[in-house]
């Protein structure tokens, strides 16, 4: 399954790229945080994290269709 | 649009015109500035940075949510994104209602669900040399959405501008 991640603030600086697609079993974002943790070494656990789907808040439980865009969502700190 | 974002200075004479009506008998602002110092750091420059597809949903959503709670007449939210100095302004929020109390309330609503909830970033840049993102990095416990500690982090001076005719 081919997904559409998109990376932001520390995590686009660990990533060390703001966007990719991504060929993944990972079936839920939960699986797929896993899977991006171990590849990237992110400092933030997923509990520190919401995520979003096709731009909009998503449950960690979801299941993932082929083409969904993922967005991991760090600590805001607007304002 | 209730909520947008803005690569350049907030024009703020723009906005409160956004406001304006017969019904209302003034208007309460908010304004973020970038302030020198946070948590003991001294600070010399920010960035912003949003997601803005679900940023600009997420604040329209707070905005309806206060014109729902509060009898005001109009309210708008402008948040800056990119790299912003000293003194300049991050974020304005104006809230114009007949009376000034339900103004002042919404704006305080506003200002504290947008910190809280909308996704936008801001990286600190430090005089020291080096730079961190805003509770991601320097709390190695960072608090978790949702955790009020977060409320706590102010990262700019307020000013409060009222202009009431009654």
């Amino acid at each position: 399954m081919q997904l559409k991640i998109h990376y932001y603030a520390l995590m686009r600086e660990q990533a060390g790229r703001s966007e990719e697609t991504l060929d993944t079993f990972a079936a839920t974002p939960s699986d797929l945080y896993g899977e991006l943790l171990a590849r990237y070494g992110f400092t933030l656990a997923r509990e520190q994290l919401k995520v979003a789907v096709n731009n909009e808040f998503s449950d960690w439980s979801r299941r993932l269709k082929e083409g969904d865009a993922v967005v991991f969502i760090p600590p805001v700190a607007g304002g | 649009m209730r909520f947008r974002f803005t690569e350049t200075a907030i024009d703020t004479i723009q906005g409160r015109s956004e406001l304006l009506d017969s019904g209302a008998g003034g208007y309460a602002s908010f304004e973020g500035w970038v302030r020198d110092f946070n948590e003991g750091r001294e600070v010399v420059g920010l960035e912003y940075e949003a997601f803005q597809e679900l940023a600009v949903k997420e604040g329209e959503r707070i905005v309806a949510e206060a014109l729902l709670r509060f009898p005001v007449k109009h309210a708008l939210c402008i948040h800056r994104v990119g790299a912003l100095g000293l003194r300049d302004m991050a974020v304005w929020v104006g809230v114009s209602s007949a009376h000034r109390g339900e103004a002042f309330d919404a704006c305080r609503f506003v200002i504290d669900e947008v910190k809280h909830r909308v996704p936008i970033w801001k990286k600190e840049h430090y005089r020291s040399g080096d730079s961190g993102w805003v509770n991601c990095e320097r709390c190695s416990a960072a608090p978790a959405h949702g955790d009020d500690r977060g409320r706590d982090h102010e990262h700019h001076d307020e000013a409060v501008v009222l202009a009431v005719r009654e």
